[in-house]
């Protein structure tokens, strides 16, 4: 049986945030409730379709913010996956939640339907940027979520944060991560500001209205984040992400080595059986395919060996790990220094990857440039 | 088919740019009925998309309308249009030799612009007749009587009888038909005497060959006749002699007054050069029409195919461009930087970029042009006098004892306002004032002399730009003057870039070596390690700047596994890598080749 991990996206929202380009919706619970009759049925559909038996190890419910719907509409997602497929008792569970969407009730029902993983959305711990970025919690508000995880026994959270934020200097990030650090995440994510278009932030930087630190002092935040994260015993395994001995996030971890997933909900993605499927991002059309008792996808792409090799290397080169050569060899019957000689040459000789007997791995200076080893590396 | 000459009338129409030459055209056409409301494509004589896009006619052509006036009687009209630009104003004086009047349009909310005037005295030059039309009286700021006025104040003709029109509304058209009848002469000439034809257009056509627009003068012309290029002397016997209309319709001879076209198996292009005449080969007449010659190109670049782009694809499609443009010229060249290519000469910088956007265009290329060169005259200390037009084949500075550059006489027509604008821009482009002469009391046409290596560099959009596009400007090769000029080399992370070499005058060396520096390090993205940009002479470095390392260059994550996202992305990047080409370790945008040639308004 294989190993099968399932992203359920729930679209919505209180408030957008000022640099997300994600697809959420502000709404109320007749529309969520249709939604989650859709998402079940899809649910069924994914069951009929696929060709091969599988065991759900992983679940990632993710958004938008999944923790602020009712916990009855997460226990009828839960119970049809438990219905449609064979769930691992031992299966990682995972819900984002934003601070100030949490309470007991929710908690208890979390804990009741498998939830095992808790990721909260903190990005920040100063007021101030906070405010900038439109999220609609404070800092307490963070303290108080972690509060009333640790107190409701989840003993597995992550903190996400963010580094590169308008108005942000290093100190504001180093005591950030130490005031996280004391709350005690089995897993802290960091993720660079990334303006996207289509949203404020965008807009106000066009502008110059956005005081961003620059590129020199965003690399610092980033690469003292680091340090100080491995001194606290958070290995950094990928790019963005840190975690204690064990506790690295197994659902994401598919998404970079190439296991199978299916996404459920608005806008979400699968790769399963060779394919990736991309789903509709409207729901008007999502409805309409799910009531034709078909897959919601607006388009999907074989992945053939030529470019599962590529994808093979442009997500596993974000792992600290690296590529490991013999299970490239095992994998693709070649090898890698052969098939992607100029690419290796190139970026040893620029400094940006690691090579030696066994593996082929970014160096410290390779994490500030994957995307130009990437592109070399993209066939 | 044919008419008595009394009842024909030969004309162009001409205009500043949107004053709405073509809206007329197409009216005029649709009018006489020559094509219906659903065949007539709007603007049907400019066929070209660039002509289209741009809103000028490269290409003329002629077209044969027939038309029955209120006095009762049947008229053939002959309207030939005319390119509007100064690169291809040899062909524009050609094609006003063929007529005998034009029509001139005025927009009543513009009123006479530069643009009005340099036709206008083109078409005096030729002797035509002109018959002023104002055009857009449907506007509501449309101010026709002053205009008017303006006509007989600033361009000295009587205008009284000008008819107030609308070519898009179609308003009045018919009192556009009736005055050509009225204010354009019939043709003159003699059916009996020798024939005497104007070639105004020639283009290739697969199946007849080249296909000649002609007017006849003298005498005719007829399938099975044998006649003579008469700058040439060779000889053809005609295939096919027919009019246009809305196609090609073959009729049985052409006599003196008629417009109309000519095949007769003739190869290519160059055996049927514009402005040639065209004679009876058995009974040739004495004198050739006047005003013959031979264009010659004024402006060479080098074109390269870009990266991934084949050599003979390129070669293939400038071999059926020149079929068509006996003024292109091209040999092949080699360049370090960018491989094999082709040195182009063209009658100007306007050709010059309407080839290059026709390679990409119609023949799908991908191509990089080098920055545009003149000839130079190079005198060796050897005695041996060498003619260059790549600026890498420039002898070392020991062989040189004095080099010769090309000088134009050019004459800039403009509302008096900017004579000091337009003199400064003149003096910075070295040139040498000859003279200065009021037309009226608000137009001044200045001469001066100028090397062409600045006219060629952003002479015109300086001009344009310092003159609101008022100044009109035209200039013919004078000669060559003796001047002090030296290579100028760009090094890109130490490496010298040949397509960027150009041969400049020693004073302007530091200004247009840093100008080009500047550009190149917007350009040029930022790498992962700094790159030095050089302007050089020989060993000695004039100019540098530094294109700053890169710091970071991380895409977003894959949230919820959307790895499709980040292939397009990568996918993007890729093609726009593709666009680039590799100059030592650095990749450098095809656009960089052409842009250090673009007039930058913040001089």
């Amino acid at each position: 049986m294989k190993e099968l991990g399932v992203y359920i996206h729930i679209p919505f929202c209180l408030k957008k945030c000022n640099y997300c380009d994600f697809v959420s919706f502000s709404s109320n619970d007749k529309k969520i409730s249709e939604y989650i009759n859709y998402i079940t049925k899809e649910i069924q559909i994914y069951r009929n379709t696929l060709n091969e038996d599988y065991i759900v190890n992983s679940i990632f419910i993710g958004g938008g913010t999944p923790s602020l719907i009712d916990s009855k509409h997460l226990k009828t997602i839960i119970d049809e996956i438990n219905q449609s497929f064979k769930v691992d008792s031992e299966a990682e569970i995972t819900i984002e939640a934003n601070p100030g969407t949490l309470d007991n009730t929710k908690l208890a029902i979390y804990h009741e339907i498998g939830i095992n993983r808790i990721s909260i959305g903190a990005q920040s711990l100063n007021d101030d940027i906070l405010k900038k970025l439109g999220r609609i919690h404070n800092s307490y508000d963070v303290l108080d979520a972690v509060e009333l995880i640790r107190t409701n026994q989840f003993k597995n959270y992550n903190i996400d944060m963010m580094i590169g934020l308008p108005d942000q200097t290093i100190y504001n990030v180093l005591t950030d991560l130490e005031n996280v650090i004391k709350l005690k995440p089995t897993h802290i994510s960091l993720y660079s500001l990334i303006i996207e278009e289509g949203t404020l932030f965008f807009e106000l930087e066009k502008h110059g209205q956005l005081n961003l630190p620059n590129e020199d002092e965003e690399r610092i935040m980033y690469h003292k984040a680091i340090e100080l994260l491995e001194k606290n015993g958070y290995k950094q395994y990928e790019i963005s992400n840190f975690a204690k001995e064990g506790f690295e996030c197994r659902h994401n971890l598919k998404y970079w080595t190439l296991m199978p997933y299916i996404g459920l909900g608005l806008n979400s993605h699968s790769y399963i059986e060779n394919t990736r499927y991309s789903n509709y991002s409207n729901f008007d059309e999502y409805y309409k395919k799910i009531k034709e008792n078909k897959l919601p996808v607006s388009s999907e792409e074989y992945i053939d060996d030529i470019s599962r090799m590529t994808e093979y290397i442009i997500l596993g080169i974000r792992l600290n790990k690296g590529i490991n050569k013999k299970h490239f060899k095992e994998n693709f019957g070649i090898d890698i220094e052969d098939y992607y000689k100029d690419a290796i040459i190139k970026n040893k000789q620029n400094g940006n990857i690691y090579e030696d007997e066994e593996t082929i791995k970014l160096t410290k200076k390779g994490l500030d440039f994957s995307n130009i080893v990437e592109l070399d590396f993209y066939i | 088919m044919h008419v008595s000459k009394k009842n024909i009338r030969n004309f162009s129409i001409i205009a500043h740019i949107d004053h709405g030459k073509s809206t007329l055209a197409d009216r005029l056409i649709e009018k006489t009925g020559m094509m219906t409301q659903r065949e007539m494509q709007e603007q049907v004589l400019d066929k070209m998309d660039l002509e289209r896009e741009r809103g000028i006619t490269i290409k003329l052509k002629a077209v044969r309308l027939n038309y029955k006036s209120k006095n009762g009687e049947e008229y053939i009209f002959n309207l030939i249009d005319t390119p509007g630009h100064v690169d291809f104003n040899y062909e524009v004086s050609r094609s006003l030799a063929a007529c005998e009047g034009a029509i001139l349009v005025v927009d009543a909310t513009q009123g006479v612009e530069a643009q009005t005037l340099a036709n206008v005295y083109l078409a005096i030059e030729q002797d035509l007749e002109i018959f002023p039309v104002i055009n857009k009286v449907d506007l509501p700021s449309a101010r026709p009587e002053e205009v008017v006025q303006e006509i007989e104040d600033i361009i000295g003709i009587d205008a009284s009888f000008a008819p107030f029109i609308s070519a898009k509304e179609g308003l009045n058209i018919d009192k556009v038909l009736e005055g050509i009848v009225e204010n354009i002469p019939a043709p003159k000439g003699d059916e009996e005497k020798p024939l005497k034809a104007l070639i105004f257009d020639s283009y290739y056509d697969p199946y007849k060959g080249v296909t000649c627009y002609i007017r006849v003068f003298d005498g005719k012309i007829f399938p099975g006749m044998k006649i003579k290029m008469m700058s040439t002397g060779k000889e053809f016997e005609v295939i096919e002699v027919g009019i246009n209309t809305s196609k090609q319709i073959p009729i049985d001879f052409l006599s003196a007054g008629e417009v109309g076209y000519v095949a007769a198996s003739i190869k290519n292009v160059k055996e049927a050069r514009v402005g040639d005449t065209i004679t009876d080969a058995f009974n040739p007449t004495d004198k050739p029409l006047p005003g013959y010659k031979k264009v010659t190109p004024m402006v060479y670049c080098g074109i390269y195919p870009a990266e991934g782009e084949d050599f003979n694809s390129v070669r293939d499609a400038l071999e059926k461009l020149q079929v068509n443009d006996a003024s292109l010229v091209f040999e092949p060249e080699t360049s370090q930087a960018l491989g094999f290519g082709f040195r182009c000469g063209f009658l100007g910088l306007l050709h010059m970029e309407i080839i290059q956007e026709r390679l990409e265009r119609e023949f799908d290329l991908n191509i990089i042009t080098t920055s545009p060169s003149v000839i130079y005259r190079v005198h060796k200390t050897d005695g041996e006098v060498i003619e260059i037009q790549n600026p890498s084949n420039l002898p070392k500075p020991s062989e040189i004892d004095y080099i010769e550059e090309p000088v134009v006489s050019a004459s800039i027509m403009s509302p008096s306002e900017y004579v000091g604008a337009i003199m400064e821009l003149c003096q910075n482009k070295r040139g040498i004032f000859i003279n200065m002469e009021y037309l009226d009391a608000k137009r001044v046409n200045l001469k001066y002399e100028l090397p062409l290596n600045e006219v060629i560099y952003d002479f015109f959009d300086a001009l344009k730009s310092k003159t609101r596009g008022y100044a009109s400007f035209d200039y013919e090769l004078k000669g060559y003057n003796r001047s002090e000029l030296v290579k100028l080399d760009i090094l890109i992370n130490g490496e010298l870039v040949d397509a960027f070499s150009m041969i400049v005058h020693v004073d302007k060396a530091y200004e247009r070596g840093r100008a080009i520096a500047e550009k190149l390090v917007d350009i040029i993205p930022r790498h992962q390690f700094a790159i030095p940009i050089q302007a050089a002479i020989g060993s000695k470095v004039i100019a540098r700047e530094t294109i700053r390392a890169l710091r970071k260059d991380v895409l977003a994550k894959c949230y919820g596994g959307d790895i499709t996202r980040k292939k397009k992305l990568l996918e993007k990047q890729k093609e726009g890598k593709k666009r680039m080409r590799q100059i030592g370790s650095v990749e450098v945008p095809q656009e960089a080749f052409l842009s250090v040639l673009k007039y930058d308004e913040k001089k």
